[in-house]
């Protein structure tokens, strides 16, 4: 394992990404991105009792999917590596106790998925895991409730919210792999940030920051410019935020083409879905990298991607006590196969 | 052609008071329940002051549908209530006046939890 | 090392300039119209409760239990949050709105059981109008009564 600068892993060996998975539910079936998703669910439900039983179905189909890709039993998978908004994160908790995979469970907010391959790839490339499983979801009608109003309150939600995706994203990585499978190269743990945004809706206002100081991080510990990727990606800023990150990569001087930038929150809904900021929630990067971006990157559209997850870290307990939102940001650099 | 103009004028107050909220909902970020809270307040405060009845007597419903109206029932059941048993009124007029609209939602909530499942939202 | 360009100021003042205002005269205008209705409503209750013979205690009574019913109903049937999205504060603040608020926790919150769940949850929003609600009323009665001179 090597080291570049302050904050980014350079993986000796870096690990395969053998297979990937997505699951989005109705609202986003009807969305742009729709084709892209391995499954639409047609009943936010999933037939479960609760909507914390249905994300937590979500999230074991979605990992059993990318494990089938990957044509790996539960059983010998070394790692379950992931997350999601429910507290204690028992939506991923609750799909690892069926699988019976060893767990690792993480908190990175909506960045937990990049989070998670970031961590999963370093522990792979030194030898300490022989595979591992990195996942994420949220679903709408559970973070609604736990973050924001019961779903049949009558409010209105003002611009610049965003829509927590119902979605899950889950990608098996192995060490080795055939050529032409996508690897991760390089992994950037980002820094809360915070620039005291107070306003609990404006999460894209908050994590912006953070997502700029974690890519400006990853470019100058890798001594690279943004022209060293095809694509830069990022988790859920929403159409505000990523206007925002363009302004404060404008103003320090780092150079980020708007055209080489797209946020997985503002591709996944349309206008007319009256999504307001644009979509959100750990599901949000996750669906989107496993379905749209990694299927692209693997059908060689572009070469080299740099996923970029962002996370709010509040709770209802700190925005209850007027804390402002604290922003988290992972980057995780992915490349093409084929030379 | 006094029953238009009795209902002209509820649907104008009530508009209006309604516009109220609205103002606060865009120009601060006062949650919910924060703007419940300040409407019911003030009805009752405006009452105290003696100025909510006389909005009442020409706007009836346009006045006491709007939450300012519960918090006038509130206040009005006091103030009757101390007219008739002195100080110790000011603790039971209120809630006394009010009891049929609470009850009410009290139980119609209860059975909605009864009956109903929430609903996902797209 | 800080490589933040924007001060918290400065940055506030940016994400105020790039964040897109709700459109006000739309919101006035629904608002008012939704609003003004459900009053209307509330005085076709009262008309109607006066055809019924019910006294000046008890109309306003059968008024309000109309509208609490029709609110937790609609509630209920998942047709209020739609309004709610639409009118804003003309469905939130009528009385209708107040049985919105104590119908949608109730709702959301069975699956955690009738007590810790319905019980406990029915009251997340209305509790704070009822807890103030009645203060208020106490104080006025209070000054009222000091007022009069303080006589029984």
């Amino acid at each position: 394992m090597s080291r570049a600068g302050a904050q980014t892993f350079v993986y000796d060996r870096p690990p395969v990404i053998a297979a990937h998975a997505s699951l989005a539910g109705p609202k986003e079936g009807e969305g742009p991105l729709a084709a892209w998703f391995d499954e639409l669910l047609e009943d936010d439900l999933l037939g479960q009792k609760s909507w914390e039983l249905a994300e937590m179905e979500m999230v074991r189909r979605c990992v059993q999917r990318a494990l089938d890709g990957a044509e790996l039993a539960a059983e010998d998978v070394h790692a379950l590596l992931g997350g999601d908004l429910n507290n204690q994160i028992i939506a991923t908790s609750f799909a690892a106790r069926s699988l019976g995979i060893p767990f690792l469970g993480l908190y990175g907010a909506c960045a937990t998925f990049v989070e998670a391959l970031v961590l999963a790839s370093a522990l792979i490339s030194a030898g300490d895991l022989g595979n591992a499983v990195c996942s994420a979801s949220s679903h709408f009608c559970t973070a609604e409730r736990q973050f924001r109003f019961p779903l049949e309150l009558g409010t209105q939600r003002p611009p610049q919210a965003s829509w927590t995706a119902t979605a899950c994203g889950s990608a098996v990585l192995l060490p080795h792999g055939a050529p032409g499978r996508l690897r991760v190269a390089a992994g950037t743990v980002g820094r809360v940030v915070d620039l005291n945004i107070t306003d609990t809706n404006h999460m894209g206002a908050a994590m912006a920051p953070a997502v700029f100081d974690c890519i400006a991080a990853h470019l100058a510990d890798l001594r690279r410019t943004a022209e060293d990727y095809d694509l830069i990606a990022t988790g859920d800023l929403g159409w505000i935020g990523r206007n925002l990150l363009l302004a404060l990569a404008d103003r320090a001087g780092v150079g980020l083409p708007p055209e080489k930038l797209v946020d997985c929150g503002a591709s996944l809904y349309s206008q007319e879905q009256d999504p307001h900021a644009g979509g959100s929630g750990c599901g949000c990067v996750a669906s989107v990298s496993c379905g749209w971006l990694m299927k692209r990157l693997e059908r060689g559209e572009f070469r080299r991607l740099l996923l970029v997850g962002s996370g709010a870290m509040l709770s209802p307990t700190s925005s209850q006590q007027g804390q402002s939102v604290p922003g988290i940001a992972y980057a995780a650099c992915i490349e093409g196969g084929n030379d | 052609m006094e029953t238009l103009w009795t209902f002209a004028k509820a649907f104008v107050v009530g508009g209006l008071i309604c516009d109220v909220g609205q103002a606060l909902i865009l120009h601060t970020k006062l949650t919910n329940a924060r703007i419940l809270v300040i409407f019911v307040v003030s009805g009752a405060l405006l009452t105290g002051l003696g100025l909510y009845k006389p909005l009442v007597d020409f706007a009836g419903a346009g006045a006491t549908v709007p939450l300012t109206g519960f918090g006038y029932s509130l206040a009005m059941g006091a103030i009757e209530a101390v007219n008739r048993y002195g100080w110790i009124g000011a603790f039971s007029g209120g809630v006394a006046r009010a009891a049929a609209g609470v009850t009410a939602a009290v139980v119609f909530g209860l059975a909605n939890a009864l009956l109903f499942t929430p609903k996902a939202k797209r | 090392m800080n490589r933040q360009p924007f001060s918290p100021g400065e940055y506030r003042a940016l994400v105020a300039r790039m964040t897109p205002k709700s459109r006000f005269l739309r919101g006035y205008l629904r608002a008012f119209w939704v609003g003004g209705a459900i009053c209307c409503l509330g005085q076709a209750l009262t008309l109607w409760a006066e055809t019924l013979h019910l006294g000046e205690v008890t109309a306003p009574m059968f008024t309000t239990g109309v509208l609490i019913l029709l609110g937790t109903t609609l509630t209920g049937i998942g047709v209020y949050d739609r309004i709610g999205k639409y009118a804003g504060a003309g469905s939130a603040i009528p009385v209708t709105g107040f049985a919105n608020s104590v119908a949608a926790p109730a709702i959301e919150f069975r699956r955690e059981g009738p007590v810790t769940g319905v019980g406990a949850r029915l009251f997340t929003l209305a509790g704070p109008v009822l807890a103030y609600g009645i203060a208020t009323s106490v104080l006025v009665g209070l000054v009222y009564w000091l007022g009069k001179g303080g006589a029984a």
